[in-house]
């Protein structure tokens, strides 16, 4: 096990590497001067254009730039963004909310995800398993933002059960409408991986098995379909918290949140490549370790894991 | 072993029993059927496809999406740019089905022309990753060793980079902004799933007894690849491409509602769900028909998907 | 201890002893079994009779898709997917279990009838203790007794099933068992309630031999110790009559002939049994036996044996000192261990004859033979093909030697390319290597259908349209079409059913006969060997054990575990005088 941890652990330092090498060359090398256009359109003067990139290491080589980063990344200093502000604050202020958005959109899409799964696995073939089969079509077909705008207008507006946006500093309420719309694809994808997975493990020999020690039914299906079937669905589930923070940029522009994506979206916006490169990286961190937690996991689901 | 193990005397219900020898089809125990029609691995796929309801609403759809975005002239006299402002967010009426939008343009016509740039890119993105991803996984599966290594790590780098995140990033300093540009950026982050699903049905495929076979033919390593490994590796392929082609149709409606997709000279279902947005409080209406339009093609694919991976389940058809 | 279970039964039945007032255990009458399918109904099981009575042992036996485990999963309603009882009744007991609701029968499980399933690697759940499994069964069925006096049970379950330190076998995961010791564990869980019957369907099929026998030899002393009566699903005839007093043979769903054991053995009455009888491998293998222990010289013998003793045949596969090691990664990252597959091994094939390459799972034979193909180099030691170093040959020379060595598999469901026609897979050597226009190719294809005794028609057709016994008619009719001197046939009838498996040698000996050919006959099964094979080589961990012609090594072994391998065929026990000619 501990060799394990050990050998994934090390498998990260490249890919964290990569990835953020990957970011910053995007950034930094595609055409266009952010300097050159931050005074608008006059522009600013030479001399003050050049003193901010040499504030900003833009003057040296490529290279050079990347690894006084990465030395930012690893001290946990990004430095400050053309306002002045510390490009540390900006994320910290940033961060939470959309980690708690994302937290709830999780506990939502596997609560949901898991039951409807495993019923329909149970029963496929079934008029509950037609229905949800089709809902979980719909799900995926229909764009988050369109869920996101429809819900707004009939929940928040029309029915006037749940805030329409959530404003400063978000409570529980305010965040489950969000929640409920970032969480909505990945509810699908949960239910449908779940209800494969029952409905395969269900004609497993180890099921036939314990049916034939005498197990009772609800037993086989807690102890043997339901836990083995876990396995695929906790991975997805684990992987799927990083992609919801770096996706709720959408649901968070409907519901004016001030999280990660509207940071992200007013930092592009102004050029500030910086702080753009920063939340970046620190949301590919967040992927990585997701997946790496996800690993974690699946060693602790799967023993034949642990020693392989 | 004690001779009175039998019982000399069959106990009641044990005696010895010969069935008639009227039925059984003794005579052939391995015989070749040659009533039916030779049945191939893609012919008996398509007469499983064909049976289900829910492929030929799927084809319908994918039909109907594909002839709209090639002709959107056969459906609409109306050119989608020919707005007056006068009738701004003016309801249905005779020859404007739709009614008009904010600016006064008719909406069915916005509504057909926008499937161009959404079938546009999607196509243009799933045949890149489908080159890029297959390519790359093939050669790593197959070929292993150190080839495995790089690739692998590769395909882990750009794994590590969520699709939505390093679009919006390059989509946002990209100047050139068009349709090939968008499936580019988004095949250029897409390409890792299905690499790792081509790596290991390659895996899977090349420990098959019939590549040892071809090899102990005397035939060539890149051949057996081409000519055994890759066709026997297409159906999870085949598999993931459909629906990724609706999840990059997603991508792009995604990127251009943020401002940040195909220009606002291009129509397109995502620019104009955008624009409906701001006045979703006077005229809600105006939102459901490009979103309608991006729902209808998505879950097409997404329904020809569930349809192709019920058909290619190697699982499903063992028997 | 304050279990309900009794450790021993009370009073076992002795050996041979009626009880002419005695009830069945259980009584099977009519009974059918369907499955619903997208092309219909599809019967299973018509019209079955089947009798146990407690404490015998019974044995259904069948060939794939006879309808066997079918029927013994009926009775504990555990038909898979659609499948259906549809008529007829079982008694159990005196209690009919067709109609029972879903709580009876639970109780009935594991209490009173226990199953052993077919696949030990398929049948633990991967994630949990091989000790919490066995607690399942026992707190299913009653068991009383704390947690402690359980995991004492457990332990004391899985020493009675024969694995020796049972408390720390206990606390591990089915993954760290090897198949034997997993069969093992599932023998404790079927008679963790101490069933009255215990189902046990084909519970050593997916094992190596001598391992089988074991297993088998323990099973029998401890369903007799418990008075357990034992409902065997096999395959092979020969260890049916071995282990069971009572037969039941099975075709097509009906039971063709039933009847005590020994009586069907000598004197099969439907022309089924009667096939299946002179076809078992084993039977067979028994039957020359005991033909050669009467000084006889069985006339099955004769035949293939005649011709090679007059003249001296040259060599045409030899191979000197063969070795090859394996890199496998260590327990740590970046360590690497050595693994020797083969060890120093030497044999040689004679033209137009049969050589036998025999060995467990593990021993090496298969390396050897894809070391002899060509295909693995060997880390040292060669092999010459027809007096030439294979190793010496340049690329186009090994080109050229591909033609005259060729391989068949054991696995018919993998050896041909689903995606290629018939036509396809049979054509594909002669188009590599250039044989023939067209017209000549197709010609050949039709020439080797009819050698390997398909119709022509079958060109036209997919492999998965086909049985696996003309699948692997398909492959041998491939490796013929270079007209190669030798053939590798790995494991190339092992996965057959026994009548098909008897088709398919005497197709291989025919094509001998015709051809000239040469064989390499990789199997695990020591009895095909008999039937096929000129000499023998037997290996264990890489190395030879044994080389001799093939009465030699039946007759006389000179190793210890030559005999146990000629121990563990089935049917060892059975006496002359039961074997039908």
């Amino acid at each position: 096990m501990l060799w394990y941890l050990g050998r994934r652990l090390l498998q990260v330092i490249p890919v964290f590497l990569g990835a953020t090498l990957l970011l910053y060359a995007m950034v930094f090398l595609l055409p266009g001067d952010p300097v050159a256009a931050l005074g608008g359109e006059r522009g600013l003067p030479q001399a003050v254009q050049d003193q901010i990139r040499e504030r900003y290491n833009l003057d040296k080589p490529f290279l050079v730039q990347y690894l006084l980063f990465l030395q930012g990344v690893f001290t946990l200093d990004f430095g400050v963004d053309f306002r002045g502000r510390e490009i540390m604050d900006v994320i910290a202020s940033a961060l939470p909310v959309t980690f708690k958005l994302a937290v709830m959109a999780l506990v939502f899409e596997a609560i949901l995800g898991i039951g409807f799964g495993l019923v329909a696995g149970m029963r496929k073939g079934g008029w509950f398993d037609g229905s949800v089969l089709v809902m979980s079509l719909f799900v995926i077909a229909v764009p988050t933002f369109v869920i996101g705008f429809v819900l707004q207008f009939v929940v928040g507006v029309q029915l006037g059960w749940l805030p329409v946006t959530a404003g400063r500093d978000p409570g529980f309420r305010s965040l489950l409408m969000p929640a409920v719309v970032l969480g909505a694809v990945s509810f699908a994808y949960v239910l449908r991986l779940t209800r494969t997975s029952v409905a395969e493990n269900l004609s497993a020999d180890y099921v036939r098995t314990a049916r034939a020690k005498g197990l009772r039914r609800s037993q086989v299906t807690g102890r043997h379909v339901l836990r083995n079937s876990l396995i695929p669905v906790v991975t997805f589930l684990g992987a799927d918290l990083g992609s919801l923070m770096s996706g709720a940029i959408v649901t968070e522009g409907i519901f004016n949140i001030n999280g990660v994506g509207g940071t992200l979206f007013d930092a592009i916006t102004r050029g500030e490549n910086v702080t753009v490169v920063s939340l970046t990286t620190v949301l590919v961190l967040i992927y990585i370790a997701a997946n790496l937690i996800v690993d974690l996991l699946y060693a602790a689901l799967d023993p034949r894991i642990r020693y392989a | 072993m004690p001779e009175n193990r039998y019982a000399p005397v069959p106990r009641p219900g044990q005696e010895h029993f010969t069935a008639p020898v009227d039925e059984g089809g003794l005579g052939a125990v391995d015989a070749v059927s040659t009533s039916e029609a030779p049945s191939s691995f893609w012919r008996e796929s398509w007469g499983e496809m064909r049976r289900r309801p829910m492929f030929w609403v799927a084809a319908a759809i994918i039909l109907l999406v594909v002839v709209v975005a090639a002709f959107p002239g056969l459906f609409t006299s109306l050119g989608p740019r020919q707005c007056t402002l006068a009738q701004s967010l003016a309801g249905p009426q005779p020859g404007h089905p739709f009614g008009f939008d904010f600016q006064g343009c008719d909406i069915y016509s916005r509504t057909m022309y926008g499937a161009r740039a959404s079938v546009l890119v999607g196509v243009l993105a799933t045949a890149m990753v489908i080159v890029f991803g297959t390519t790359i996984g093939a050669v790593a599966g197959y070929y292993g060793g150190w080839f495995d290594t790089i690739l692998s790590r590769l395909t882990d780098i750009f794994f590590a980079v969520p699709i939505v995140l390093a679009a919006i990033v390059v989509m946002s300093v990209t100047t050139n902004r068009t349709s090939f540009s968008v499936a580019f950026v988004l095949a250029l982050f897409g390409w890792t799933s299905i690499a790792r699903i081509t790596r290991g049905t390659v895996l899977s495929v090349k420990n098959n007894e019939f590549v040892t076979a071809a090899r102990s033919l005397g035939m060539g390593r890149g051949a057996i690849l081409v000519k055994h490994v890759l066709p026997n590796a297409a159906a999870p392929i085949i598999v993931y491409a459909t629906v990724a082609l609706g999840t990059f149709i997603v991508a792009e409606a995604t990127l251009s509602f943020l401002g940040i997709g195909l220009p606002p000279n291009v129509v397109s279902w995502g620019g104009d769900i955008s624009k409906a947005q701001n006045s979703i409080r006077v005229a809600p209406e105006i939102l459901f028909y490009p979103a309608g339009g991006l729902a209808l093609t998505v879950l097409g694919f997404i329904m020809m998907g569930d349809v192709v991976r019920d058909a290619l389940d190697p699982k499903a058809r063992k028997r | 201890m304050t279990t309900q279970f009794p450790v021993t039964s009370g009073s076992p039945l002795s050996d041979g002893e009626t009880r002419p007032t005695e009830q069945p255990l259980l009584e099977i009458r009519d009974l059918a079994v369907s499955f619903t399918t997208a092309a219909g109904e599809v019967k299973a099981v018509r019209g079955a009779d089947l009798t146990v009575y407690p404490g015998q042992s019974v044995a259904i036996v069948g060939e794939s898709g006879s309808g066997k485990s079918t029927l013994a999963h009926a009775i504990i309603d555990l038909l898979p997917g659609t499948g259906k009882v549809t008529g007829g009744s079982i008694q159990f007991d005196g209690r009919e279990l067709v109609g029972l609701d879903r709580s009876e029968i639970e109780h009935l499980r594991g209490r009173d009838i226990g199953l052993v399933p077919q696949d030990p690697m398929s049948n633990l759940n991967p994630v949990w203790r091989i000790g919490t499994q066995i607690e399942e069964a026992l707190k299913a069925n009653g068991f009383q007794g704390g947690r402690r006096e359980r995991k004492e049970r457990v332990s004391g379950l899985l020493a009675e099933a024969g694995l020796p330190d049972a408390e720390r076998r206990a606390r591990q995961y089915p993954h760290e068992f090897s198949g034997g010791m997993r069969q093992r564990s599932l023998i404790a869980i079927g008679l963790a309630a101490r069933p009255k019957l215990l189902i046990a369907d084909e519970p050593t099929s997916a094992l190596d031999v001598t391992v089988q026998r074991q297993i088998l030899d323990h099973l029998e002393v401890l369903t007799r110790e418990l008075g357990t009566a034992v409902l065997f699903i096999t395959h092979d005839l020969g260890l049916a009559a071995e282990r069971a007093e009572h037969l039941v043979v099975m075709f097509k769903g009906r039971v063709v002939e039933s009847g005590p054991a020994r009586q069907i053995l000598a004197d099969p009455q439907h022309p089924y049994t009667q096939r299946l009888v002179s076809s078992a491998p084993s039977l067979a293998s028994r039957r020359i036996q005991v033909a050669h222990e009467q000084g006889e010289q069985s006339g099955e013998l004769l035949a293939r044996h005649a011709d090679q003793e007059a003249t001296r045949v040259p060599d045409v596969v030899v191979t000197r000192n063969l070795t090859k090691v394996f890199q496998i990664r260590g327990a740590r990252p970046g360590s690497s261990v050595d693994f020797t597959a083969v060890d120093d091994v030497s044999f040689s094939l004679k033209r137009g004859t049969t050589l036998a390459l025999v060995g467990e799972s593990g021993s090496g034979k298969s390396t050897a033979a894809n070391m002899v193909l060509g295909l693995l180099e060997p880390t040292s030691g060669t092999v010459e093909f027809d007096g030439v170093d294979v190793s010496t040959l340049g690329t186009k020379e090994l080109f050229a030697f591909r033609r005259r060595i060729q391989p068949v598999f054991q696995n018919p469901y993998g050896s041909l390319d689903p995606m290629f026609s018939i036509y396809r897979s049979i054509e594909e050597p002669l188009r590599l290597h250039g044989v023939g226009n067209k017209k000549q190719r197709e010609a050949r294809v039709r020439e080797l259908l009819d050698m390997v005794s398909l119709p022509q028609s079958a060109m036209r057709r997919f492999p998965n349209e086909l049985s696996g016994g003309q699948r692997q008619r398909i492959a041998i009719a491939r490796a013929l079409a270079l007209k190669p001197e030798v053939i590798v046939l790995d494991e190339a009838v092992s996965a057959l059913d026994v009548l098909v498996q008897a088709q398919i040698l005497e197709l291989l000996g025919d094509l001998q006969d015709e051809l000239g050919l040469s064989y390499l006959f990789i199997t695990h099964d020591l009895a095909v060997v008999r039937q096929i094979a000129d000499s023998v080589v037997v290996m264990q961990n890489g190395k030879v054990v044994e080389h001799a012609p093939t009465d030699e090594v039946f007759d006389n072994p000179r190793e210890q575990y030559t005999r146990d391998l000629l121990a563990a065929i089935p049917g060892a026990r059975l006496e002359g005088a039961e074997l039908a000619g």
